[in-house]
């Protein structure tokens, strides 16, 4: 089998995701044909039009497959620098003698061909930090290494803000599971995540279910971390009890009624506080912690809460509501993913039909080609095809760190980790910017929106990776 | 070995992945399955509904001479958006508002929505809009919708047909049929028969894009309406007697009403003073509408149907029938007069010596006699109750059509008041009144509330011989049947009083209009038969009532004709009622001095200083 592998390049070729990639291009294409249909004007083959163009741009695709599936592998590791301070150059010209649009100075403009060089670091930085972080003596503990591997990642993120094109700069952030991978502590992990999501979530929501979400997640984590099913069940009881022993007495003894989510918050202090104070003299880590930043959240949750309310001018509050996303006002500033979700929750469980929407054809869903692709999935093809569409990605990127962990090199599985983090960030923004849950941020979904320089740096990034694990036995 | 040491962690990074996943599909679960509201707001979207607006129906006098048509009339639409630079006083101008006011409404426009299109000032005239025609170029941005408005031929009439309006946010939230911008009927004809009249809306919906432009019909029309014109109506007015009816009436307040006996058809129904229906039309209305109101002497107030007055004297034929078909007198009972009845110290007032029959009673409107009779009715021993005995009299009274809703097609009609035994028993005390208590109501005052619709109806069922038709404004409806009013006015409505005592009766009406109190309704050539009445009036000069029929066999005309402060009912309601018979039966005027005489009375002065 591992000879057969290394000596036909279609038989160690990963076809599990060749067909999802296939798949996932030509859903992509049908969308676009959907959201610039015109019942007037409607060759499927004018190139005139987007998706004229756009099976160009997939044409295009599979040759740049092809090419690099025939290329020497070793030359990705090789020239990974030089391909980097290549597209380093190219970012800074860009600054110079780039053509504005949307405000954004990211596009060459060579005679019929547009090209963004911002969407082609995202590969090279790739390979420039798997070579970095592969090399043998790296080690994340230390102090130079971790500075030159954020260097790197800076560098164009830095160089794209100036653009400014603040949607792929945030791509760039997508490298913290990279880390985490290669050994960074699970903490910084945790606080990123925890950080975006408490402060998302005690705006979003109310304060009730951000409290009860972090019990939870706290539990989750003790019983990840600390590998204690049992205890972290003890711990959820035990909040639990207490919470209902306090509002048994509230409810019937006391006149001053507190809201449910104080309660829980009592419950937890009187109970992690005294455990936090004893695993810190057992030396259990572990719980410590999670006692302790629990009860830190608590605080971050209620201060949020505290100076969103009542210290804020409602100016601010409306500038941050905007940012986020949840602003309900159709016609002002929240417009664009207010008409995003009307598009895709008028798609109902099976959709509307191809070509039947009607939010997208009629051009209330603003950049429906690009950024906002998925509402025309969402109102074409409803819960039943939004649905399909999300789970097919989940499976390319799960194949993708399942393959990275196939690797015996080091570069080649790092290069596996930077891919599958940076799709994940574009799909999990570009779709949670649709349906309202993170803020409008402009960046495309893979494969699905229109436009080359995104479709062919996704195609490259990806197939770059597939090429390397088809000779990962050879690879070291 | 850092492969093996961290492998473990993309489980970690795999379920952060998944949980992400998860949550987004939870989330689009909640907006496209459980959450319908985004699927109306892209209804809101992309549909654009146009209302395609039908005619209303055609409305005709007996005679079917036209009384109701329709004009175009035209609304000025405006797309904020599109609007370009130009010359606003011009524009006011030739609508003829204030740019003020326009400024107003131009700035609700831009509110409303920008790229939509919405009414900007409504009812143009056609005078106005040929104006406007010549310089529509000038004003880009701006758009007419044709619609209709109302034409009265008549200056008159006002109370009968009725006037429409724009539909209100209480009709709107009542009845889903109504959308703001749509026309209503709010009184008379165009109230009672709206549903004939108003036809069915069309609608056709097309879908635009964001920029609001028409991108097609919907799903190829298939869900799009045809309006439905609305169906023409014959009335059973006459109109040129309903003119004259007003014409004898100017300058005096008070109501006629006319019905054919055998049919129930309203002829006339004058209430003045009256106004010209085309007063309220198109945007002439807010100007015309409140001066209405203000109005001391209520031109809006129909008092044919709305005002109740005693009956007075015209009472007495319907106590004569309830005491013959009763049994407490018979044709030829005859009772004392010697100027007046006497209860104690108080006196009803007569001027008759001797003693008169029920057929003379009548002539000359003794009070004494059916003062005599009425003491005889609430006193009947068959009832052994006083209360008893009242209650049945009532049940007659009302047999006529008196003192409650005739159910007619007319909306404004009132009951009236003629009170129940309750009401005594409550204020007297039970057992403590009898029929000299409330005496006053054997000539047609006190505790009696008629109005002049009531007292024609029960002056048709006398004429009719016992029966009457509930009266109704409308002869037919266009809509292919030939019987198509309701059946309720096809049905004889009977008093359960024998013909024969309704004979005698009038024949002492009769001779009310021959030798009696009613000499002026005299119709030269036809035998009419009348009963003057005057309705005392406690705050001035009393009010001149008179009901008659002719001719008297097979009668064609019931008229009833009330003027207020008109003094007796022989001095201004009787002659008007004659002339209004001659008008009608004759179609010429001989007497033409009482007619000029009529014309030219004016009570209207004196009537405003008695109450002020």
């Amino acid at each position: 089998m591992s000879k057969q592998r290394g000596s036909n390049i279609f038989l160690s070729l990963d076809w599990i995701v060749l067909i999802l990639y296939t798949i996932l291009v030509f859903m992509g294409w049908g969308n676009i044909y959907a959201a610039v249909y015109d019942e007037k004007y409607n060759s499927i083959f004018d190139f005139g039009a987007r998706y004229g163009k756009q099976l160009v741009w997939i044409g295009v695709s599979y040759i740049i497959i092809i090419l690099i599936m025939a290329s020497n592998y070793r030359i990705y590791s090789v020239l990974s620098y030089f391909i980097y301070g290549g597209i380093i150059v190219l970012l800074a010209l860009v600054l110079i003698v780039g053509k504005e649009s949307h405000g954004a100075k990211s596009w060459f403009e060579l005679g019929m061909f547009k090209i963004q060089p911002s969407e082609f670091a995202k590969f090279a930085t790739a390979l420039a930090l798997s070579k970095f972080m592969s090399a043998f003596e790296f080690d994340l503990t230390k102090f130079r290494n971790i500075a030159i591997s954020v260097s790197i990642i800076l560098l164009p993120a830095a160089l794209i803000l100036l653009q400014p094109d603040m949607g792929s700069v945030l791509v760039y952030f997508s490298m913290i599971f990279v880390f985490y991978r290669e050994g960074l502590s699970g903490i910084f992990l945790w606080l990123v995540v925890l950080g975006i999501g408490i402060f998302v979530t005690t705006l979003q929501y109310q304060l009730i279910v951000v409290i009860v979400a972090l019990v939870i997640v706290a539990g989750i984590w003790y019983l990840v971390l600390g590998k204690n099913l049992l205890n972290a069940f003890i711990a959820w009881g035990a909040i639990a009890v207490l919470t209902a022993i306090f509002w048994t007495i509230n409810h019937f003894a006391l006149s001053d009624k507190f809201q449910l989510h104080y309660l829980i918050v009592l419950s937890c202090f009187i109970l992690l506080i005294p455990s936090a104070i004893y695993s810190y003299i057992r030396k259990e880590w572990v719980a410590t912690f999670i006692a302790a930043g629990l009860i830190a959240s608590f605080v971050v949750v209620f201060s949020v809460d505290f100076v969103f309310n009542n210290i804020m001018t409602a100016h601010q509050q409306t500038l941050i509501n905007v940012f986020l996303g949840l602003e309900n006002d159709p016609k002002g500033t929240g417009y664009n993913v207010e008409q995003s979700k009307i598009a895709i929750g008028s798609g109902g469980f099976t959709g509307k039909g191809y070509l039947q929407g009607t939010q997208t054809k009629f051009n209330f869903v603003p950049e429906q080609a690009t950024d906002f692709i998925f509402c025309t999935v969402g109102e074409e093809w409803g819960f039943l095809g939004s649905t399909i569409v999300i789970l097919l990605f989940l499976a390319l990127i799960l194949r993708i760190i399942h393959l990275a962990e196939l690797q015996r090199s080091a570069f080649a599985r790092i290069y596996g980790y930077c891919v599958a983090s940076i799709l994940f960030f574009h799909i999990a923004i570009n779709l949670g910017m649709t349906i309202g849950l993170v803020p409008v941020i402009g960046i495309p979904l893979p494969f699905f929106s229109y436009g080359g320089s995104s479709l062919w740096s996704f195609t490259i990034l990806l197939f770059i990776f597939i090429r390397m694990d088809a000779s990962r036995d050879e690879l070291l | 070995m850092n492969v093996t040491r961290y492998s473990n962690r993309k489980f970690v990074i795999g379920i952060i992945f998944t949980v992400i996943v998860v949550i987004y599909i939870v989330k689009l679960f909640t907006i496209q399955v459980m959450d319908s509201g985004y699927k109306l707001s892209a209804e809101s979207n992309v549909f654009r509904k146009v209302v395609d607006y039908p005619a209303r129906g055609l409305v005709f006098d007996r005679n079917s001479k036209l009384l109701i048509y329709n004009e175009s009339s035209y609304d000025l639409l405006v797309t904020p958006k599109k609007v370009e630079a130009f010359d606003t006083l011009d524009l006011c101008e030739i609508l003829g508002t204030t740019i003020e006011n326009f400024r107003k409404e131009f700035q609700k426009a831009v509110k409303y929505a920008p790229y939509k299109e919405s009414v900007i000032f409504k009812q143009i005239t056609k005078l106005r809009y040929s104006h406007l025609q010549e310089k529509m170029y000038k004003f880009p941005g701006f758009e007419v919708q044709k619609r209709t408005a109302r034409r009265y031929v008549y200056p008159a009439a006002a109370h009968i047909l009725g006037y429409v309006r724009e539909a209100d946010t209480a009709l709107i939230n009542r009845n889903p049929y109504y959308k703001p911008g749509d026309y209503v009927g709010v009184a008379g004809i165009e109230k009672s028969y709206e549903e004939y009249l108003r036809g069915h809306k069309g609608m056709k919906i097309y879908v635009v894009d964001v920029k609001n432009r028409v991108q097609g019909k919907y799903k190829d029309g298939i869900y799009d309406t045809l309006a439905t014109v609305g169906k023409n109506i014959t009335s059973t007015l006459d109109i040129d007697l309903q003119m004259y009816g007003e014409k004898l009436m100017q300058n005096k307040v008070g109501a006629i009403v006319a019905i054919e006996p055998s049919t129930g058809e309203i002829l006339a129904l004058v209430s003045t003073p009256g106004y010209d229906p085309n007063l309220l039309v198109g945007s002439d209305m807010a100007i015309n509408y409140p001066k209405l109101i203000r109005d001391k002497f209520k031109p809006m107030y129909n008092r044919a149907l709305m005002a109740c007055y005693p009956p007075g004297s015209t009472f007495k034929t319907i106590n004569a029938l309830i005491g013959l078909q009763e049994g407490v007198i018979n044709i030829n009972t005859s009772f004392p007069c010697n100027g007046g009845f006497s209860i104690g110290k108080h006196v009803v007032k007569c001027h008759h010596g001797g003693s008169l029959d029920l057929v003379t009673a009548i002539q000359h409107s003794c009070n004494a006699y059916f003062c005599y009779e009425f003491t005889k009715i609430i006193g009947d021993a068959k009832y052994h109750r006083v209360d008893s005995a009242y209650s049945n009299w009532r049940r007659r009274v009302q047999s006529f059509g008196l003192g409650k809703k005739l159910n007619s097609d007319l909306s404004q009609e009132v009951n009236g008041i003629i009170y129940s035994k309750d009401y005594f028993n409550r204020y007297y005390g039970e057992g403590h009144w009898s029929a000299f208590t409330i005496i006053s109501l054997s000539i047609g005052q006190g505790e009696l509330g008629f109005t002049p619709f009531q007292i024609c109806n029960a002056c048709a069922t006398i004429a009719n011989r016992g029966y009457y038709h509930i009266p109704h404004i409308v002869k037919q409806i266009d809509d292919g049947k030939s019987s198509s009013i309701d059946e309720r006015f096809y049905q004889k409505q009977e008093t359960g009083i024998k013909k024969e005592y309704f004979d005698a009766v009038i024949q002492g009406m009769y001779q009310v209009c021959e030798m009696g109190t009613g000499r002026a309704a005299k119709v030269p050539g036809v035998k009419v038969c009348g009963k003057t009445g005057t309705a005392q009036n406690p705050h001035g000069k009393d009010h001149s009532i008179f009901e008659a029929f002719a001719p008297m066999e097979n009668p064609k005309i019931a008229i009833a004709v009330y003027v207020e402060n008109g003094g007796f009912g022989a001095q201004y309601a009787a002659p008007i009622a004659g002339l209004m018979m001659e008008k009608y039966l004759n179609d010429t005027i001989t007497r033409k001095d009482v007619e000029q005489r009529m014309f030219n009375a004016n009570l209207m002065d004196a009537n405003a200083q008695m109450k002020n």
